[in-house]
C-alpha cells in the first residue's frame, strides 16, 4: 500500500514538468478556444462578452468558411490517395534491383528534409507566368499560356502538387521498411501456385502492408489539415479565396483581421474535425485491420 | 484476411539497414526473389522509377543551377554559362542571415534539450513506475498527437501575450517542448529494458534517477539520436507559429526571415531568392547526404508508433 503511495508520488513527480506544459500549451487553448468562441471578439471600447452560439451562426453565414471547408476536403481528397499510391510504388521500385537505386531512393526522400518555405519559393518560380520553367516547357510544346496560381481552376491543384511531392519521399520510407519484413517465403509459395506477379501484389503484399496503410493514411489526413506553409508563399489564398484552406483561413481572420473570436469558432470546427479523425482511427479502423 | 494474420509482422529495422547501404556493400537476401523483375521488365523499371527521381529533384536541381550562375542564365540554359557565387553574397548581404541562424540553432537547441529532459523524466514514469492515474495522465499526452499545437494558434499567441513572451524566441519554442511523441517513444523504449537490470541497480542501493540516468538512457541511446534529427529537422523547417509569434530580426528564424526577404518588393531576382532558399535548407541537405542511413532511419524509427 504504502508502495503504492510512493510510486504515485514519484512517478506524478517525474511527470509534472511535462503535464504542465502540455497542459498550459495544448489541454489549455483547446478547452479555451471552446470557451472563446461563445463570446465576441474584445474590441477597445467594448469588451468581451458572451454571445453564445453567434460565432457558429455567423460561420453558418460566411462563403468563405464554407469555400475554405472545400478546399480543404478536395485539398485532402487530392493529396491523400496520390501520395499515398505514390509512395507505394516508390517503395516497390527502389525495393527492387533497378538501376541506380541509391541515387532514385535519395532523389525521393530529399523533399523530406528540405523547410516547406523554401521549396515553395522555388515551386513559386516553376509556377510563374511568361517566364516560369513549367510555362517554358508547355510553351516548347505549343500548349497554350497558363497562369497556374493565378486561375481559379487550377491553383488549388498547383499546392496539391506540391504537397504531393513533399511528402510521398516520407510516406515512402514506411513502404520500404514494411515490403522488407515480408518473408521471401510467401513469395516463393506464391510462385510455385502460379501467382502472377500481380496477383501476388494484390493478395499478398498489399494485404501485409495494410498497418503501414493505415499508418501513413492518418498521417497523410493529420497533414491535409495541418500543412499552410506552401499556401502562405504561392497563393495566400487567393485567387478569390480558391486556396484557402481551414487553418489558412484561422492564420488570416486570426492575425490578419484581428477577429480572435471568431477564429476561436474557426478552431474549434477544425479540432472537431481532428477529434473526428481520431475516433475512425481507433474506433473502427484499428478494429479491421489485424496487426498480430 | 487469413494471409494477415498468418504472418507476425516482424520490425524490418535491420533489413533496410542494410538495403539503403550503397549496392556494392548491400546484404545480399539469401534467397533470389522470384518475382524480381529481369531484363526488359527490371529496364522499364529503372526507367520509370529513374524519370521520377529526376521530377522529383528538378526543383532543387534548378535552385542550384539558379544561384550559382548570373541572372541573365535563370531562365536559359547553357552548358557553359559562367559559374559565380555572388548570388549568395547579395543575398546574405541584403538580409540579417546570420541573426536568423542563430536564431534558428537557439530555437532548435532550446526546443531539443527541453524535449529531451521532459521527455526522458515523463517516459520513465510511464514506463517503470505504477501509479494512480496512470493510464488517465497518458491519454492526455497521447491526446497531443491529433491536437497539435500547429494548429493551437489563436490561443496559444493569447498566452504569449499574457506570458509577455511575443517576439522571443522562448515563445517559439514552449507550445513544443513537452512532445507526446517524444514521449511516447521513449517510454516504449525504456519498457524494453529488462526488469532485472532496473532490480540489480536498486539492489546496489541507486535512487530512481541514478538508475534512469545511468540504465536506461544510456540503452535509448539510438533512439535518442533519431528522435534529435526528426526534431531538428521540423523544427528548423516550422514556420507558420514562428511567423505568428515573431515580428524582429532578433527572434526571427531561418524560415520567416526568408520569407520576409523573398516577399518583400525589391524586386524579384530569382538567382538570388534561390541562393537565399539553398542556404536556409543547407544544414539540413548537407546533413542529410553525408548521413543519409541515419536519417532516413530515423524517420522510420521515430514513425513507427
Amino acid at each position: 500500500m504504502n508502495n503504492r503511495l510512493t510510486a504515485t508520488i514519484h512517478g506524478w513527480l517525474l511527470l509534472l514538468p511535462a503535464m504542465a506544459c502540455l497542459a498550459l500549451f495544448t489541454h489549455w487553448p483547446a478547452i479555451a478556444s471552446i470557451v472563446e468562441s461563445v463570446y465576441s471578439t474584445p474590441r477597445p471600447r467594448r469588451p468581451a462578452r458572451f454571445v453564445g452560439l453567434d460565432n457558429f451562426a455567423l460561420m453558418l453565414e460566411d462563403p468563405i468558411f464554407w469555400q475554405s471547408l472545400k478546399n480543404n476536403l478536395w485539398f485532402a481528397l487530392g493529396t491523400i490517395p496520390l501520395s499515398i499510391a505514390l509512395s507505394l510504388l516508390m517503395a516497390v521500385w527502389v525495393n527492387d534491383r533497378i538501376r541506380g537505386r541509391t541515387l532514385v531512393r535519395m532523389a525521393y526522400f530529399t523533399p523530406t528534409v528540405l523547410p516547406m518555405i523554401a521549396v515553395a519559393n522555388i515551386w513559386l518560380f516553376f509556377f510563374t507566368p511568361q517566364y516560369g520553367l513549367l510555362e517554358q516547357v508547355s510553351g516548347l510544346f505549343g500548349f497554350p499560356a497558363q497562369n497556374w496560381l493565378g486561375s481559379k481552376d487550377t491553383a488549388l491543384f498547383a499546392v496539391i502538387l506540391v504537397a504531393v511531392w513533399k511528402e510521398a519521399g516520407f510516406f515512402m520510407i514506411f513502404y520500404l521498411a514494411a515490403l522488407q519484413t515480408i518473408s521471401p517465403t510467401l513469395a516463393e509459395a506464391a510462385a510455385l501456385e502460379g501467382a502472377s506477379r500481380w496477383t501476388y501484389f494484390r493478395r499478398v503484399q498489399f494485404p501485409l502492408l495494410m498497418p503501414t496503410t493505415l499508418f501513413v493514411l492518418i498521417n497523410a489526413v493529420i497533414n491535409a489539415f495541418r500543412m499552410v506553409d506552401h499556401i502562405i508563399v504561392l497563393t495566400r489564398g487567393g485567387p478569390d479565396n480558391a486556396t484557402t484552406l481551414l487553418l489558412f483561413y484561422i492564420y488570416q481572420v486570426g492575425f490578419n483581421f484581428w477577429d480572435t473570436a471568431y477564429a476561436a469558432a474557426l478552431t474549434v470546427v477544425l479540432l472537431a474535425m481532428l477529434a473526428a479523425v481520431a475516433m475512425i482511427q481507433y474506433g473502427w479502423l484499428e478494429r479491421r485491420i489485424h496487426y498480430r | 484476411m487469413s494471409a494477415v494474420e498468418a504472418v507476425p509482422a516482424a520490425p524490418g529495422r535491420r533489413s533496410l539497414r542494410s538495403r539503403w547501404l550503397p549496392p556494392g556493400r548491400a546484404v545480399e537476401p539469401a534467397r533470389p526473389d522470384p518475382y524480381a523483375p529481369t531484363g526488359m521488365w527490371l529496364a522499364l523499371e529503372s526507367v520509370g522509377a529513374g524519370l521520377l527521381a529526376v521530377l522529383w529533384i528538378l526543383p532543387l536541381a534548378y535552385a542550384v543551377w539558379a544561384a550559382i550562375h548570373p541572372s541573365e542564365f535563370t531562365t536559359r540554359f547553357h552548358l557553359f554559362a559562367p559559374l559565380t557565387l555572388e548570388n549568395f553574397a547579395r543575398a546574405w548581404a541584403a538580409a540579417p542571415f546570420a541573426r536568423y541562424f542563430l536564431n534558428t540553432f537557439v530555437l532548435v537547441t532550446l526546443i531539443l534539450s527541453c524535449q529531451l529532459v521532459l521527455g526522458t523524466l515523463a517516459a520513465y514514469a510511464f514506463a517503470r513506475y505504477e501509479f494512480w492515474g496512470r493510464n488517465l495522465a497518458f491519454a492526455l499526452v497521447l491526446a497531443q498527437l491529433m491536437i497539435m499545437p500547429d494548429v493551437l494558434i489563436v490561443e496559444n499567441y493569447r498566452t504569449m501575450t499574457a506570458l509577455g513572451l511575443v517576439d522571443t524566441i522562448p515563445a517559439i519554442a514552449l507550445p513544443y517542448i513537452a512532445s507526446a511523441f517524444g514521449i511516447f517513444l521513449l517510454r516504449q523504449t525504456f519498457k524494453t529494458v529488462p526488469k532485472e537490470l532496473d532490480d540489480a541497480a536498486r539492489v546496489e542501493g541507486a535512487s530512481g534517477l541514478q538508475i534512469l540516468m545511468k540504465v536506461y538512457v544510456p540503452l535509448a541511446r539510438p533512439i535518442y539520436v533519431a528522435y534529435g534529427l526528426v526534431s531538428v529537422s521540423y523544427h528548423w523547417n516550422n514556420f507558420l507559429w514562428p511567423l505568428i509569434v515573431t515580428n524582429s530580426v532578433e527572434a526571427r528564424p531561418l524560415t520567416v526571415g526568408l520569407q520576409v526577404f523573398s516577399s518583400s518588393d525589391q524586386g524579384v531576382d530569382w538567382a538570388v531568392i534561390c541562393a537565399a532558399t539553398l542556404m536556409t535548407s543547407a544544414p539540413l541537405l548537407i546533413g542529410f547526404l553525408l548521413f543519409q542511413r541515419q536519417f532516413v532511419q530515423s524517420f522510420m524509427r521515430a514513425g513507427i508508433r
